[in-house]
């Protein structure tokens, strides 16, 4: 697999994985209102994710299908970011990984707007908009539980310390970011950095949350190494596909 | 599912469908706050492109008439047909009045 393809099967898990998150709250949110919301942030990303897969199966060429990469790939074989994997917790939780996610991927798209792959760019130029979207909600409730009672602003707070050493892998630059960045079809990761500390820092200031310090990190989800969570997200996702091979409805 | 929107207050959703229309009462729903409400609008009301447009209002804010004041309200108007202008000649020349 080259690391075109790679690059691309990375952003389209990250996406996939996410969805699959989201959906997990689907008559489980605190209100039907947000029910809503978060079902419709995942459908984005679903949405995200189809457009990519479809593309990573063509650069492959090995004749397999998004249906193919989504059900049919083990474990190992995911390439998403390993912040997108971990579990929902509870509403303050999913609203602090959903924060951290929704500004690097609105850096990522706007980058790839431009991008020398015009496919990549294309796919961005779409997913930029749903993006500042998610954003806006995800910073939202951030600032609405940061800043609220002290229940929800130590739940948050503590959310926010539990899942900051997975961002430091959003910005690591391996041997396939290195191709891409190189070729102009991605961004150097760390230069998305300085833009997503200032769109995060301003949000969690106004929440009266505490940026944690940085920490080392053990995760390469993009690498196919994850954390114990993924396994659990993928037997949920990939059973019915698994037991009943092209089911339709 | 917990009941925890119940507390929420509850704000009336108006939409907008195209440039031009006027904006048409939706539905209802609950938000914590305007931003909130305007978002939860846009979720519930305008995931099928309905609308290019969102006012959201506090339903205690809307001051309504009391049916039981329809008969003073309302029924004054009944018989006073002059009001309608269906007296007027229209020249044949004007297509649109």
């Amino acid at each position: 697999m080259t690391p075109h393809c790679r690059y691309v099967l990375r952003l389209a898990d990250t996406s996939l994985i996410l969805a699959q998150r989201l959906g997990e709250w689907i008559g489980h949110a605190p209100a039907i209102e947000e029910d809503l919301g978060l079902a419709n942030v995942s459908l984005d990303l679903l949405g995200q994710a189809r457009m990519l897969l479809s593309y990573a199966a063509e650069l492959e060429g090995r004749g397999r299908s998004e249906d193919d990469l989504a059900y049919l790939r083990e474990e190992s074989e995911f390439l998403n970011a390993t912040l997108v994997e971990q579990p929902n917790g509870d509403f303050g939780q999913t609203i602090v990984r959903q924060f951290l996610i929704d500004a690097w991927q609105l850096e990522l798209y706007e980058w790839l707007q431009e991008s020398k792959d015009p496919r990549l760019a294309e796919i961005a130029a779409k997913a930029v908009k749903e993006t500042r979207y998610h954003l806006r909600y995800s910073a939202g409730w951030l600032v609405r539980l940061g800043d609220g009672t002290e229940v929800s602003h130590a739940r948050v707070q503590d959310a926010l310390e539990r899942l900051w050493p997975f961002t430091g892998e959003l910005f690591a630059a391996d041997a396939v970011d290195h191709e891409v960045a190189q070729a102009g079809i991605g961004p150097a990761p760390e230069s998305l950095l300085p833009g997503w500390s200032a769109r995060i820092g301003a949000v969690l200031s106004g929440s009266r949350l505490a940026v944690p310090p940085t920490t080392p990190f053990g995760w390469h989800g993009k690498r196919g190494q994850h954390s114990e969570h993924l396994g659990h997200v993928l037997a949920e996702m990939q059973s019915l596909h698994r037991a009943h091979p092209g089911a339709i409805w | 599912m917990t009941d925890s929107s119940r507390d929420w207050p509850l704000y009336e959703i108006f939409i907008r469908a195209r440039a031009g229309l006027d904006h048409k009462h939706v539905g209802s729903l609950h938000a914590t706050d305007a931003m909130m409400a305007i978002e939860h609008a846009r979720d519930l009301y305008t995931r099928r492109q309905e609308g290019v447009s969102i006012w959201a209002v506090r339903s205690s804010d809307i001051v309504a008439s009391d049916p039981a004041d329809a008969d003073a309200l309302f029924e004054p108007a009944r018989d006073k047909v002059y009001r309608h202008p269906t007296f007027y000649d229209i020249p044949e020349e004007v297509k649109t009045l």
